[in-house]
């Protein structure tokens, strides 16, 4: 298991990803799978940097954990800022007109899709958000 | 990501090459701002790109609600990972994929 904090920033998204990406690739996760992981981890990572500390000006920290066991690949993603559960949001309509589709909420409806369980949990002043997914 | 950008006439074809993410699309963005006047044919291809995330798609959606109003856009060279994307979120029937 490694784990990494960086400043709750997009300008940190790079460093995120090529953490997870060098645990990843070194466990042999094959490219598709590592796009999806990559994919949900910035979702994940830029929902926390836009929205996590938007009531601190200072901003805040995001922590960064992988753990890979058995061919499962575990995500987790903490922050100290508002409480927010992605998991609870309603989803977007796929199937909906493009008159009618919305910029947002498409984020986390894809980290849903892509990955194999995505789970929250608010502890400690808290949010843990893991991810998992078969590698 | 790089953006290759050939106008032939009224028609534009926009090379996307490398990763369409939260940091790059804003780029993306502007590049359609600041040529979409007077394109009645917009192609993006993407045989060259790599990732797409859902800042990327925001960017899709908004040019193919533009290009609507003024022309026709299509999409090109799409990966077998990017197409899974465009079929999770729907947009295989919200863009014309060549």
């Amino acid at each position: 298991m490694k784990e990494r904090t960086v400043r709750a920033d997009t300008g940190f998204l790079e460093e995120v990803t090529d953490f997870i990406n060098a645990e990843l690739e070194g466990a042999g996760c094959p490219m598709k799978t590592l796009m999806q992981i990559d994919l949900a981890l910035e979702e994940l990572f830029v929902n926390i940097a836009s929205y996590a500390y938007r009531d601190k000006p200072e901003g805040g920290d995001a922590l960064i954990r992988i753990d890979v066991t058995d061919g499962i690949a575990s995500i987790t993603l903490e922050d100290g800022g508002i409480p927010f559960d992605p998991t609870a949001k309603v989803d977007p309509d796929p199937t909906a007109p493009l008159e009618e589709r919305e910029i947002g909420g498409l984020g986390i409806f894809l980290t849903k899709k892509i990955m194999d369980e995505v789970r929250y949990e608010y502890r400690g002043g808290r949010n843990i958000l893991t991810v998992t997914k078969k590698i | 990501m790089t953006i290759n950008k050939q106008q032939n006439g009224t028609a534009l074809t926009l090379a996307v090459e490398g990763r369409l993410d939260t940091i790059t699309s804003p780029e993306l963005e502007a590049a359609l701002k600041e040529s979409l006047e007077g394109i009645d044919a917009l192609t993006f291809d993407f045989s060259a790109l790599d990732y797409i995330s859902s800042a990327g798609l925001r960017v899709l959606l908004s040019a193919q609600k533009q290009m609507n109003k003024q022309g026709s856009m299509k999409v090109t060279g799409v990966s077998e990972i990017i197409m899974e994307i465009f079929e999770v979120t729907g947009f295989t029937d919200i863009l014309t994929i060549e």
